[in-house]
C-alpha cells in the first residue's frame, strides 16, 4: 500500500465539508484504517468492572486480534495476545469466566493469570533456561491503560500516554464515572449485532442529532402516549469539538434519564427516588454540575470508534468493520454500581425503549445506514457526501456536524499521513476550531 | 410428561392440540402482518422478552441487559409503531415465516400451562435472508374459555445477533 491512496478523501472549503463516498466502499481504504487508524489509536476493550476477582477475563476481538484480559492475582488487569507463544492455538475459548489458569488444549502448556507460563508438559525436553526471557509467556499487548475505568489497548507501542489522547474527552468521561459513589460498572448482557453498511457510518450516526425528528418520529410518539404528552424540554444544545478527534453533543431532551430526570412513565413510587439522587449530586458535585448531570444528554465519540451515549440510559460501543460494507458491533450498558432494584429495572427499560437491535429507535439507525451504503452503489456519479451543516456558525448546535467534521479531519490525517507532530496534542491545548483546514 | 393435576381438575386440562393451535395461529397472525389481531391471544398484562445470547437461561430483565423486555405497555406500543409508516426499518414490510415445533406442555396446574417449543424464524428484506434461531417458553392462561400468552420467551440459539442488525419483527 502506498502511502497515499489516489484520491481525494475529503474537499474543504470554508462554507463547504464533503466526504467522498469511495471512503465507504474501497477495500483499500478499509485496509488503510486497519493500518493507519486501528493500528495507530488507543481502543476500547472493555471495563473495569468486568474484572471484579482475580482471575476475571473475557476473550474479545478488537481491531482483528483476539485478545484475553485478565485480573491477576495481585489485582491487576493485563491484555494479552490470546494465542499459544508455541504453536498457536488460543489459549481461552470461552467468552468471560474466572479462571485460575489457562491450559493450551493442544499441547497442554498451562499459563497463569498474569500470561507467564507456569507447566510444559515435557518440560524436560527443553533447554533449562527455555523462557529465561519471557518466550514461553503468552504476548502482552504493547500497551495498555486504564481511564475513569474505561480500559485501552493499543498495537502502537509508541503511541502517547492515553490521558493525552483522549484530550478534551477526559471531562465527559469523568462525569458518566461519578453518577454513583459505588462507581459506575457494565450490566451482565451484552448486546452483540451487526450493520450491512461501513462502520463510519455508525460514528457518524452515533452523534448525529440531525436525524432524531425523521428518524425516530415512532419513538417520539411513543413518549408522547406513554407519558401523556412530550415533555416540554425541547431537543436543543451545542456540539464541541474535544480535540484529536473526539467530539460531544450536549443537549436537553424531553425523555426520562433514571439518573435524575422523572418523566410519568417511571410511575409516582421513583418520583421520590429520582429527587433524592439528585439531591445527593447536588451535595456531591453542586447545583450546577448535578443539574448537567441529570438534565443534559451527551453522545460521546472517542476517536476511533467509541461511543458512550448517555442519554435515556447510557450505552457504550464499539464497532469494526468486517468488510466496507458490513460491521460488527458490541454495546453493554452502563449503570451505577449501587443502584437500587427500581432504579434498574427503570434504568433497563429506559435503555430498551429506544437503545439495542430490539428497540423503538436503533432498528430504524440501522435500516437508514444500510439504506446510505445501497446509495453508495451510485458513489461513481454522486461522488460526496456533505457535512458542512453549521458550519458557518460561532457555535453549533448539537443537531449541525461539527462533530462528523472533528472525526472525519482527524480520520483524513491518519489516512494521508498528515498528523502533526507530535502525534497528538496535549489535554490542554485549545480543540481544534471548525475552520482548521484538514 | 404432563404434571398431576390437583384432584377434580383432570376435566380442564389443557391438550397439546389446543397449545398448537394457538401457536400456530399466532405464526399466521406474524407472518400476514394482522398485529392488532395477534396483540389480542396476549393478556392484558402480558410480558414479551428475548434475553441476549450471553445471558444464562434464567436471566432476569430487571437485572440484566436484553434485547426485548415488554411489559403490556410496552408490547401495545410496538405494535402501534410496527404498524406505521415511520417503523423505517419495517417499511417496505419484511415478508416472514414463523415456524413453530417440538410443542410440549410442561407443566399444567389447572391456571397457567408452560408449553415449550422451538422455532425458525425467516425474515425477508433488502435482499438479505435472516433466520433467527431458538426456543420458545411460554406461559398460558385461560381466560374466558380461551387460551391467553400471559409470557412469551424467546431465547436464541445464535451465538450473537449476527449476521442480523436488529429484531425488528416480533418473533
Amino acid at each position: 500500500m502506498s502511502d497515499k491512496l489516489d484520491i481525494k478523501l475529503i474537499d474543504r472549503g470554508d462554507e463547504h465539508f464533503r466526504v467522498s463516498r469511495e471512503a465507504f466502499v474501497r477495500e483499500d481504504v478499509m485496509d488503510a484504517e486497519y493500518a493507519r487508524i486501528f493500528d495507530k489509536c488507543w481502543l476500547y476493550v472493555g471495563h473495569e468492572s468486568e474484572f471484579k476477582k482475580p482471575g476475571d477475563f473475557v476473550a474479545r476481538t478488537v481491531a482483528r486480534r483476539n485478545l484475553l484480559v485478565t485480573k491477576n492475582n495481585e489485582g491487576e488487569i493485563g491484555a494479552f495476545f490470546n494465542t499459544c507463544p508455541h504453536r498457536g492455538a488460543t489459549v481461552c475459548r470461552e467468552p468471560r469466566g474466572n479462571a485460575k489458569n489457562f491450559q493450551c488444549f493442544y499441547h497442554g502448556w498451562v499459563f497463569g493469570c498474569d500470561g507467564k507460563l507456569k507447566s510444559q508438559p515435557g518440560k524436560e525436553s527443553y533447554c533449562e533456561d527455555f523462557n529465561a526471557e519471557g518466550r514461553g509467556n503468552l504476548m502482552p499487548v504493547p500497551r495498555f491503560a486504564i481511564y475513569a475505568g474505561f480500559c485501552f489497548v493499543s498495537y502502537d507501542a509508541d503511541i502517547v500516554p492515553l490521558e493525552d489522547y483522549l484530550a478534551g474527552a477526559r471531562e465527559y468521561l469523568d462525569l458518566v464515572s461519578k453518577y454513583s459513589e459505588a462507581g459506575m460498572g457494565v450490566n451482565e448482557g451484552m448486546q452483540e449485532y451487526a450493520i450491512r453498511a461501513n462502520w463510519k457510518l455508525l460514528v457518524e450516526n452515533s452523534i448525529d442529532g440531525y436525524h432524531a425528528v425523521s428518524t425516530h418520529a415512532t419513538y417520539l410518539d411513543y413518549l408522547k402516549n406513554t407519558n401523556g404528552s412530550l415533555s416540554s424540554t425541547k431537543l436543543e444544545g451545542i456540539s464541541r469539538d474535544l480535540g484529536n478527534g473526539h467530539a460531544v453533543l450536549e443537549y436537553a431532551a424531553p425523555w426520562g434519564r433514571p439518573i435524575a430526570s422523572w418523566v410519568p412513565l417511571f410511575g409516582e413510587d421513583g418520583k421520590g427516588e429520582i429527587e433524592a439522587i439528585h439531591a445527593r449530586l447536588v451535595e456531591l458535585h453542586g447545583q450546577e454540575m448535578a443539574d448537567r448531570m441529570a438534565f443534559k444528554n451527551r453522545n460521546i465519540l472517542i476517536f476511533p470508534n467509541l461511543v458512550i451515549n448517555d442519554i435515556m440510559a447510557i450505552t457504550v460501543r464499539t464497532f469494526y468493520p468486517q468488510s466496507p460494507d458490513y460491521m460488527l458491533i458490541n454495546g453493554w450498558s452502563l449503570a451505577p454500581n449501587e443502584e437500587s432494584e427500581w432504579a434498574r429495572k427503570y434504568r433497563l427499560s429506559n435503555f430498551l425503549e429506544f437503545l439495542g437491535p430490539g428497540g423503538f429507535a436503533t432498528p430504524d439507525d440501522v435500516e437508514a445506514l444500510e439504506s446510505c451504503q445501497n446509495g453508495f452503489k451510485n458513489h461513481r456519479q454522486v461522488p460526496w457526501s456533505d457535512i458542512s451543516k453549521g458550519m458557518s456558525k460561532d457555535v453549533p448546535s448539537y443537531d449541525d456536524e461539527l462533530q462528523m467534521r472533528a472525526f472525519w479531519s482527524r480520520w483524513n490525517q491518519h489516512i494521508n499521513g498528515l498528523l502533526p507532530e507530535p502525534a497528538t496534542r496535549g489535554a490542554d491545548a485549545a480543540p481544534a476550531t471548525d475552520r482548521v483546514v484538514a | 410428561m404432563n404434571a398431576v393435576l390437583p384432584e377434580g381438575r383432570a376435566a380442564a386440562a389443557t391438550t397439546r392440540a389446543e397449545v398448537e393451535d394457538l401457536l400456530f395461529t399466532e405464526a399466521e397472525l406474524l407472518d400476514t402482518w394482522q398485529l392488532n389481531e395477534w396483540l389480542a391471544l396476549y393478556t392484558e398484562d402480558c410480558t414479551y422478552l428475548v434475553p441476549s445470547t450471553d445471558l444464562p437461561k434464567d436471566a432476569n430483565p430487571d437485572r440484566s441487559l436484553f434485547y426485548i423486555a415488554d411489559d403490556a405497555t410496552r408490547l401495545k406500543e410496538r405494535v402501534v409503531r410496527l404498524m406505521k409508516k415511520t417503523a423505517h426499518s419495517e417499511w417496505p414490510r419484511s415478508r416472514t415465516r414463523h415456524l413453530v415445533a417440538n410443542v410440549r406442555i410442561l407443566a399444567d396446574d389447572g391456571d397457567e400451562v408452560v408449553a415449550g417449543a422451538a422455532f425458525i424464524t425467516a425474515r425477508m428484506k433488502n435482499g438479505s435472508n435472516d433466520q433467527f434461531i431458538g426456543s420458545l417458553r411460554y406461559r398460558l392462561r385461560r381466560i374466558d374459555g380461551e387460551l391467553r400468552i400471559a409470557e412469551k420467551r424467546i431465547t436464541l440459539d445464535l451465538e450473537n445477533l449476527r449476521p442480523h442488525g436488529r429484531i425488528s419483527i416480533l418473533l
